[in-house]
C-alpha cells in the first residue's frame, strides 16, 4: 500500500499527548513514528529504558502509554522485553492467552550503546522477536548532557568540556548499528526524520513485522542538549543526512542498502554550524578539528558505501 | 506416597522445578547453583517439562528477564549463587517494589574478594533488606520443601513478593542424601495454576509498571510493601499447614532442638544447624543443658519466636556465616539481640562470625562456641565486641 502522509498522521496516537517531554524532543517523534507503523488491531508491550522518554511519560499516577508499558531499570530494557516477550510465548503455547502482540523497546543511547549494551546484545543474539529502538541524542541527556559512547567527536558535553585543554570529546561516536547489524539479527534499520516520515515508516514496519531480533537506531535531535533552536529539527536531521553524518541504510539477510544518497554531499559545518554544542570549533584555531571530523565522516560514509554496494 | 530418592540439594531444587514447570526460567550459570538450570534444560530438552529456558548473558539479565516476564504474567525463576545475587542487586529491589512473586532458589557462597567459591552467607545476607522473603534450608529436603511453599507464599493475594530460598553451597547443594521427594500430580495441586490479577498481556486492561515515583508517592509504596511482607507471615503459616497436611512434613519460622529446658543455646541459620544439632547431643550426654534455634524463614524476621524460643536460657550464642564490617558483627547477631532487647528479655548473648568461604564447621567447632557460654555465665563477662570461631591465628 503507497505510504500517505495525512492518512499515517490520523492515526489515533499510542503515545497520547501531555506527556512531559520537552517541546521539539527527538524522542517522543521516534516513539510515535515507530508505533504508527503497529497494525491497528496489534497490541503490544513496551518496555523503556530509564531515561527521558521513561521519566517524561510515566509518572505515577499518570501514564502516556495506551500500550502496556514496563519500566525497570536503565540497563535491561533488552532483557526486560526478552521476559515479556518469552513469557509472550510461553502462555500462548499453554492457552493462556490468544492475542496478537509486539514487543518494542526504546532506549536513548546512554542505555543502549553503554549501560544497557551487554544486555541488549544477549536479547539480539538469543533472537527474540523484539524491535528494540535506540533513540540517540548522542548523550546522557536525561542526567544533563554528559558524554555517551554515541557522541560525536569534539561535541561539547558536561563530561567532555571545552577548554583551554580540550576541545569536547576525543573520540568518535561508536558504530551501534554495524555492531549489532554483526549480530546477524533478523533486520536492523538506521534513519531519522527526513520530509514525510516515510523512511522512518517503513523501517519501522519492517522491524515489526519481520520475525527475530530487529534493531532501529534513530537519530533524535535534543534541542537542548545540542543547542539549536527547538522549531530547526527537520533542517538539523537533513543535515544530519545530507552530510552523511547519519547516513540512512538498512541490513536485512546479509544485504547492506542504501536508502538515501543526497545528490549534492554537503559539507559537516552546514551540519555542526547551527549546533551550539560544536561552536567551538568555528574558531580560526579550530578549523583543524572540523577537517578531522570532515575526514572521519569521508572515510565512513564510503565504508558504507562498498557495504551496501557489494 | 511419597517417593524415597538419594538427592543432591541442587537435584532436588532441580526436580522441585520440574514439579512446578514454571512458564518462564531465566538464568545464568554460577558455581555452585549452576547444576540447577542445568537440569532444567535437560528436562526441557528431553520434554518432560515445557517451561520456556532464557539463556541470558548474566544475572542481571537473568533478573531483568523474570522481571518482564512475571510483569507479563508468567510464573517466572531464576537460580543463582554469590556474585550473581550482587550483580542482581538493583534488580531485587525492583522485583520487589514491582510486586512480582519471581521465586529464587539462592546456594549460599561466599561474595568476592577474594574470589571464594564455597560456603557462606555473605550473598544473602548482602541482599536481606532487598524485600524479598528469605527461607533457609539446612538439608537437601527443606530445600526441596521449601521451594515448594515459595510458590504459594509469593503468590498470595496479600503478599505478592518474591522469594529466595537458599541451602548452602556444596555443603548442601553437592552432598547426596535420602530425601522424599512428591508426587508430581501433588505439587502440581498444591502449587496450582499462577493467575496474575494484573499483568502487562491482561485481555482487557492495558497496564503501565515502574512509573517515575515522586515523593508525594513514592513513601506510601514502600510502605504497601511492608504490609505485604507483614502478611507474608500469616501465608507462610498456612502454607506451611497445607504443606504438613499434604507432606507429613511440619515447618515453621524458627526450629527448636532441645530448647525446653536449655540452659545454652546458639542461634544458627543452614546446614551448621545439622552439625550443631551433634554437638548438642554431645553435651546433653554430659550433662549440660545446650539447645539450638534454627531460622528458617529470615525475612520477614521470626523476632517474638526467637525471642520466646530464647525465654528460658542464662546464654545465648548467636551465629553469624557472614561479616557485617560493622564492626558489631553480623547481622544475624544485630537482629537477635535487638529481638532480645525489644522483648525485655535481659539474657546474655555473644555474637560469633564462623564458617567463612568454607571454612569447615565441625562438632569441636560448635562445641568450643558452647565452651564460650559457659564461660559467659560463670565469670558473668559477656564479650563487648564479637568472636571469630575457626580462625587461625
Amino acid at each position: 500500500m503507497a505510504y500517505n502522509f495525512k492518512e499515517q498522521m490520523s492515526k489515533p496516537e499510542r503515545l497520547s499527548g501531555g506527556h512531559r517531554l520537552c517541546a521539539g524532543c527527538g524522542a517522543g517523534i521516534a516513539v510515535r513514528g515507530v508505533l504508527r507503523a503497529l497494525k491497528e488491531e496489534d497490541k503490544a508491550v513496551i518496555a523503556g529504558a530509564t531515561g527521558c522518554l521513561e521519566v517524561s511519560t510515566c509518572l505515577y499516577p499518570y501514564s502516556a502509554w495506551n500500550d502496556s508499558f514496563i519500566h525497570s531499570a536503565f540497563e535491561n530494557a533488552g532483557a526486560t522485553i526478552s521476559g515479556a516477550e518469552t513469557a509472550y510465548r510461553a502462555m500462548k503455547k499453554r492457552g493462556k492467552l490468544d492475542d496478537n502482540y509486539k514487543f518494542i523497546a526504546f532506549g536513548g543511547d546512554g542505555g543502549t550503546y553503554d549501560i544497557g549494551f551487554q544486555s541488549l546484545s544477549g536479547a539480539m543474539e538469543r533472537g527474540h522477536d523484539i524491535v528494540y529502538v535506540c533513540y540517540d541524542n548522542g548523550a546522557y541527556m536525561n542526567t544533563g548532557t554528559q558524554r555517551s559512547s554515541g557522541t560525536p567527536m569534539y561535541a561539547q558535553t558536561t563530561t567532555s568540556a571545552v577548554g583551554t585543554h580540550s576541545p569536547g570529546k576525543l573520540q568518535q561516536g561508536k558504530n551501534l548499528t554495524e555492531i549489532i547489524a554483526a549480530h546477524n539479527v533478523a533486520y536492523v534499520g538506521q534513519t531519522t526524520y527526513l520530509s514525510n516520515f516515510k523512511d522512518l515508516q517503513s523501517k519501522a514496519e519492517k522491524a515489526i513485522y519481520t520475525q527475530g531480533a530487529c534493531f532501529l537506531n534513530i537519530l533524535s535531535p535534543c534541542p537542548r542538549g545540542w543547542r539549536y533552536e527547538a522549531a530547526d529539527i527537520m533542517e538539523i536531521c537533513k543535515m544530519a543526512v545530507d552530510t552523511c553524518t547519519w547516513p540512512m541504510y538498512e541490513v536485512q539477510d546479509n544485504k547492506w542498502t542504501l536508502n538515501y544518497k543526497p545528490k549534492n554531499k554537503l559539507p559537516v559545518e552546514d551540519y555542526l554550524r547551527p549546533q551550539g554544542r560544536f561552536k567551538h570549533l568555528f574558531t580560526k584555531e579550530n578549523e583543524h578539528l572540523i577537517h578531522e571530523i570532515q575526514v572521519a565522516t569521508d572515510q565512513n560514509w564510503e565504508r558504507l558505501l562498498e557495504k551496501c554496494e557489494a | 506416597m511419597s517417593i524415597k530418592e538419594r538427592l543432591s540439594g541442587n537435584e532436588a531444587v532441580a526436580i522441585a522445578i520440574k514439579q512446578i514447570n514454571p512458564d518462564v526460567m531465566a538464568a545464568f550459570p554460577i558455581t555452585p547453583s549452576t547444576e540447577i538450570p542445568q537440569h532444567v534444560s535437560t528436562f526441557i530438552a528431553n520434554g518432560e517439562i515445557d517451561t520456556e529456558f532464557i539463556p541470558v548473558e548474566s544475572e542481571h539479565s537473568s533478573m531483568s528477564a523474570c522481571i518482564g516476564s512475571q510483569a507479563a504474567g508468567a510464573r517466572s525463576m531464576t537460580a543463582t549463587s554469590s556474585c550473581g545475587l550482587a550483580l542482581m542487586f538493583e534488580m531485587l529491589y525492583i522485583a520487589a517494589s514491582l510486586r512480582l512473586p519471581i521465586t529464587m532458589p539462592v546456594v549460599n557462597r561466599a561474595l568476592s574478594g577474594p574470589i571464594n567459591i564455597n560456603a557462606d552467607h555473605s550473598d544473602s545476607m548482602g541482599a536481606r533488606d532487598a524485600g524479598w522473603i528469605q527461607m533457609y534450608a539446612e538439608n537437601a529436603q527443606e530445600a526441596y520443601d521449601n521451594l515448594i511453599q515459595a510458590v504459594r507464599i509469593g503468590e498470595h493475594k496479600d503478599v505478592l513478593l518474591p522469594v529466595m530460598t537458599c541451602q548452602d553451597g556444596f555443603i548442601t547443594s553437592h552432598a547426596v542424601e535420602n530425601i522424599e521427594i512428591l508426587e508430581d500430580e501433588k505439587v502440581k495441586d498444591f502449587v496450582g495454576e499462577y493467575k496474575a490479577e494484573k499483568f502487562l498481556l491482561h485481555k482487557t486492561d492495558n497496564m503501565s509498571m515502574g512509573p517515575y515515583d515522586t515523593s508525594a508517592y513514592y513513601m506510601e509504596h514502600k510502605y504497601q510493601q511492608a504490609v505485604g511482607m507483614e502478611n507474608a507471615r500469616k501465608a507462610i503459616e498456612d502454607v506451611a499447614a497445607d504443606f504438613a497436611a499434604m507432606s507429613g512434613r511440619k515447618y515453621d519460622y524458627i526450629e527448636k532442638y532441645k530448647m525446653d529446658d536449655a540452659d545454652f543455646a546458639i542461634v544458627i541459620i543452614g546446614s551448621s544447624a545439622g552439625t550443631a544439632k551433634d554437638a548438642i547431643d554431645e553435651l546433653r550426654h554430659e550433662g549440660v543443658k545446650a539447645g539450638l534455634v534454627k531460622i528458617r524463614v529470615y525475612r520477614p524476621f521470626p523476632e517474638q519466636e526467637i525471642a520466646d524460643a530464647l525465654s528460658g536460657v542464662k546464654v545465648v550464642g548467636i551465629m553469624d556465616k557472614s561479616e557485617g564490617y560493622s564492626n558489631n558483627g553480623g547481622p544475624m547477631g544485630a537482629e537477635v539481640k535487638a529481638a532480645l532487647y525489644g522483648n525485655g528479655r535481659n539474657i546474655k548473648a555473644v555474637k560469633f562470625v564462623y564458617g567463612l568461604g568454607g571454612r569447615d564447621v565441625k562438632i569441636e567447632s560448635i562445641r568450643e562456641v558452647f565452651d564460650n557460654l559457659i564461660e559467659v555465665e560463670k565469670t558473668g563477662n559477656v564479650p563487648a565486641h564479637y568472636q571469630y570461631i575457626g580462625l587461625r591465628r
